[in-house]
Order: structure tokens, then C-alpha cells, then sequence
């Protein structure tokens, strides 16, 4: 049997503002995006916050609503990635299967250091302890014998503690919980599950794994052996990576855009981001998608499957203005747009050439936008800009590779 | 209260750095006469989290702390 642990620090990037600001730490804190950038979203909150329902997500007008006193913290993230690692580090005396979810969560294999839940959970405080006193944060720790418990069960208690749940405690435990304390079970298949009368997690493994097939397709299967503890998924070594399903970036520029310039500007920017990304891990790719969101926040999403597997710059900034132009049509000004790519191929394999295009000049194209990745990677992205950039500096002022922060990305991603 | 101060540092043979003199903000120098204890460690009081050394100065057993690569010390 494993024996995996998931530590989770509480309101991470608010406990790492307190731990910085000795003098709001009894003060209910909120991390907040920038407003003047339009982000003024809660990223995290303190305990304090907590009691005033303050939740993640919400604007902060809404959240100053419901806590006039709210005291709005700016965003450190350098300082996040940096007790990220510290955290990573000390995990890292204990395993080598260390697997993060975002920068506040990781996944810990300890079956090869310990022999049984005791012993776990005797490690399990250790870590607790030590993430206190050397990163002066806490961390609530699930274990248990496989990823989905030891998640959920760094959810049960908070802040600073540790929940085991074992094969023989887990139906106590587990069962009597409301279904969306499950992975993978949001607001949409709660209510699904709602109407067939499914309300606990205990009630889905209870239900005939057919009729959760029937209702939810393959993730039914999924759903049954997460709620029985059937998850045999594996704590990936440290450093990691597998091919990624998509590599994306989509901004929200200081204002919106109003014409078909406007959104050329951001989208060449955006395309050139992601093709250096796509470059760097020598990857091509066969699908481009763009995302809009109008100034009224209705969101539409486009692709477009391109001819030939492309990572060039001028490529697929096309493909994105041809989805856009083939897609949109101007009732409303655009808040933020986002670029994607996907259906990836390894740069290296050998390719069908096309009897029509010059594959010399594509060739070169490929070394001139390497050189240029090159320029950028010493002395910055604004180094060398496409000319167009010049024509709106407030919407071109924007590096996306450089202000990308990689966010958690879904669990079955 | 969190107070950055001028370090003298020494790189050991293994790589260690360990410091030996503290420039305090009045000019006045510090020689660090021992170090006790090196370990990681948050300060609470002063707000921060690094390379906490225990350093004996003139008798009296001060923390210093390494944040990246600054130094401080928890003023009162």
C-alpha cells in the first residue's frame, strides 16, 4: 500500500503578506490584483477574512462590501515562487516523489521511508512544524493511501493541521462528506448529481457504476473509483514534465479594444509568447485557439486547425487574426483576448513538405525568430518589438512570457 | 521591526558563507565572536524568512538572518 501525503498552505499568498507585515497580521487581509490593471480580483485571503465569507475569485468592491475594514495587499509573486521552493525544499528531505498543484500544493510519496500510517502522520507533523518555523506560514496536511484522499484530507482540518485518512478509517471519514469535497466534482456535477439523488461522496460510491457511466460518460468511471479509493494515479518525481496538452496567454490590457488594429497589436504579442514557449520545448503545434471577452464579460472561444503543424510567429499570429476576424463581429468593445495552441508535435520528426511553399524561406523564418528568442532571452522581451507596437504603447506595454505565472492547471489536465 | 544591515562574509573551503563583522547604521563595527547555531527559520518579528545565524557579539547571543542576499536583524 502507499502512502502519500498532500500538504496545502493556508491562504498562501495572504500568510506570506502577514508574515511580511507584521502590523495587519490581526487585521482581516485580502491579496488582491491590481485594480488600475482591471484585475482587482481576491487571489487569497487570511483566516480573519474567512469569517466575513470573503471568498477567492470575487471583485473587491464586493469583498470590501462585506468587510468595509479589508485591508487590500498587493501581489508579491516573487516572493510566493521563492517560499514555494523553501516549502519544496523541505518536502524534499523526506522524498524524491515531490508533485506540486500550483505554487501552494504538492503531492508527497513517503511509502519508501516509512512503514506505516504512524509513522506517516509522525512525518506529516514534522513537516507541519518545520514549514512553521522555517517559512513562518502553516500548512494543513492530508495522508492517506492515495491522491484524492490525501487532497481531500488537507481540507478537513485548517489552518495547521494534519487528517489521516487509512483503508480502514476512510468510509467514517470520507463517506458522510457532501459530494463536491471530492476532485473533480464542481458546481455542475454536484447539481447532476443532486438530481439522481447523489448527495455525499458516500453516495457516489454506493451508486451502481453504470448508472454513473450512463450520466457522466467516462469521468463516471472516474468519479466511482475516486470515491472508493481506487485512485492509483502517481506522485510524479520532482522536475517533472510531461507534454503539455496546450501552451496559452491572454491579457487584459489597461483598456479595451475597439478595433481590429487594437486587437492586432495585443494578439501579435500574445502569438509571440507562445510561440517562443512552443520553441523552447521544441514543439509544433496544429491547433490555435482565441478567446474573447467582450467588455460585458460574455466569452466566446474559437479555433482553427491549421494546415500544416507550425511554431513560426507569422504563422500563427495569422491563424489567430483569421479565428478572430472569422469569429467576431464588433457590437462590442474587447476586455481581454488569449491565445492558445495544442495538438502538439515534436519539433524534430520528420515532416510532409508542401509543394507550394518556399521551404527555404520557411527555414529561415524558423532562424530568425530563434535569433530573435535568443535577443529577448539576454536583454529582455522589449528589446526588439514589431513595428505595430509603436503605434499604441499603453496596449503593447505587456510581456506575457515574462509575466506568465503558471497557474494550477485542472487535475486532468 | 526589520532592520537591513552591511555584512562582512566569509565563503568557507566547503562553500558555507558565514558572517564576520555587522556594520551597525551609527558606523559603529561588530565583530560576530562565535556562531552557534545556523538553520532555516522565519522571524516573526521582524517579518521575513531565510538562513537564520546565531551569532555571539559582545557577549550577547543576536540573530542575524540571510534573506536572498540581504541581512537583517530583528530590531526591538
Amino acid at each position: 500500500m502507499r502512502i502519500i501525503l498532500h500538504s496545502d498552505c493556508n491562504g498562501f499568498f495572504a500568510s506570506v503578506e502577514c508574515l511580511y507585515n507584521p502590523e495587519i497580521r490581526h487585521l482581516p487581509v485580502a491579496v488582491c490584483g491590481d485594480v488600475d490593471q482591471r484585475h482587482g480580483i481576491v487571489l487569497a485571503k487570511n483566516e480573519i477574512a474567512k469569517k466575513y465569507k470573503i471568498k477567492t475569485g470575487e471583485a473587491i468592491w464586493q469583498a470590501l462590501k462585506k468587510c468595509p475594514d479589508l485591508y487590500v495587499a498587493k501581489p508579491h509573486y516573487d516572493r510566493y515562487i521563492r517560499f514555494s521552493q523553501m516549502a519544496t525544499r523541505i518536502y524534499s528531505d523526506y522524498s524524491n516523489l515531490i508533485e506540486p498543484f500550483g505554487l501552494d500544493e504538492s503531492w508527497i510519496d513517503i511509502t519508501g521511508s516509512v512503514k506505516d500510517f504512524q509513522e506517516a502522520t509522525k512525518v506529516a507533523n514534522e513537516i507541519r512544524m518545520r514549514v512553521k518555523e522555517e517559512l513562518g506560514i502553516t500548512v494543513s496536511i492530508g495522508v492517506s493511501f492515495n491522491k484524492i484522499f490525501a487532497k481531500l484530507g488537507s481540507d478537513l482540518k485548517k489552518p495547521d493541521a494534519v487528517s489521516v485518512i487509512t483503508p480502514d478509517n476512510f468510509r467514517e471519514v470520507v463517506f458522510p462528506l457532501p459530494a463536491d469535497c471530492l476532485l473533480g466534482v464542481g458546481n455542475a456535477t454536484k447539481r447532476k448529481l443532486k438530481n439522481l439523488g447523489i448527495n455525499t461522496i458516500g453516495d457516489i460510491a454506493d451508486c451502481p457504476r453504470d448508472i454513473l457511466r450512463f450520466n457522466f460518460g467516462k469521468n463516471g468511471d472516474t468519479l466511482y473509483s475516486f470515491a472508493n479509493g481506487y485512485d492509483t494515479s502517481t506522485v510524479k518525481p520532482l522536475g517533472y514534465s510531461s507534454l503539455p496538452k496546450s501552451i496559452g496567454n491572454s491579457t487584459t490590457p489597461s483598456r479595451n479594444m475597439e478595433n481590429l488594429e487594437d486587437v492586432k497589436i495585443v494578439l501579435t504579442i500574445l502569438c509571440d509568447s507562445v510561440c517562443r514557449r512552443a520553441r523552447e520545448q521544441n514543439l509544433i503545434a496544429g491547433t490555435v485557439s482565441v478567446n474573447i471577452r467582450d467588455k460585458d464579460l460574455f466569452i466566446i472561444n474559437r479555433q482553427a486547425k491549421l494546415n500544416r503543424h507550425t511554431n513560426l510567429n507569422r504563422e500563427i499570429t495569422a491563424a489567430a487574426m483569421s479565428v478572430f476576424e472569422g469569429n467576431y463581429e464588433w457590437r462590442k468593445a474587447i476586455r481581454s483576448i488569449g491565445v492558445s495552441l495544442s495538438d502538439f508535435r515534436s519539433g524534430g520528426e520528420a515532416e510532409q513538405t508542401s509543394l507550394f511553399t518556399n521551404e527555404e524561406k520557411r527555414q529561415g523564418l524558423y532562424e530568425l525568430d530563434c535569433s530573435v528568442d535568443s535577443l529577448k532571452k539576454r536583454f529582455g522581451s522589449y528589446c526588439v518589438r514589431s513595428a505595430l507596437m509603436l503605434k499604441d504603447r499603453e496596449l503593447s506595454s505587456f510581456s506575457p512570457k515574462e509575466d506568465n505565472i503558471v497557474h494550477p492547471v485542472g487535475y486532468f489536465h | 521591526m526589520k532592520e537591513y544591515v552591511s555584512v562582512t562574509a566569509r565563503f568557507d573551503p566547503d562553500g558555507n558563507l558565514l558572517p564576520v563583522k555587522l556594520h551597525w547604521k551609527d558606523g559603529r563595527v561588530f565583530d560576530i565572536d562565535r556562531i552557534l547555531d545556523i538553520r532555516y527559520a522565519a522571524s516573526l518579528k521582524a517579518g521575513g524568512a531565510g538562513i537564520r545565524y546565531l551569532c555571539r557579539i559582545a557577549g550577547h547571543e543576536r540573530y542575524l538572518f540571510l534573506e536572498d542576499n540581504r541581512w537583517f536583524v530583528d530590531g526591538k
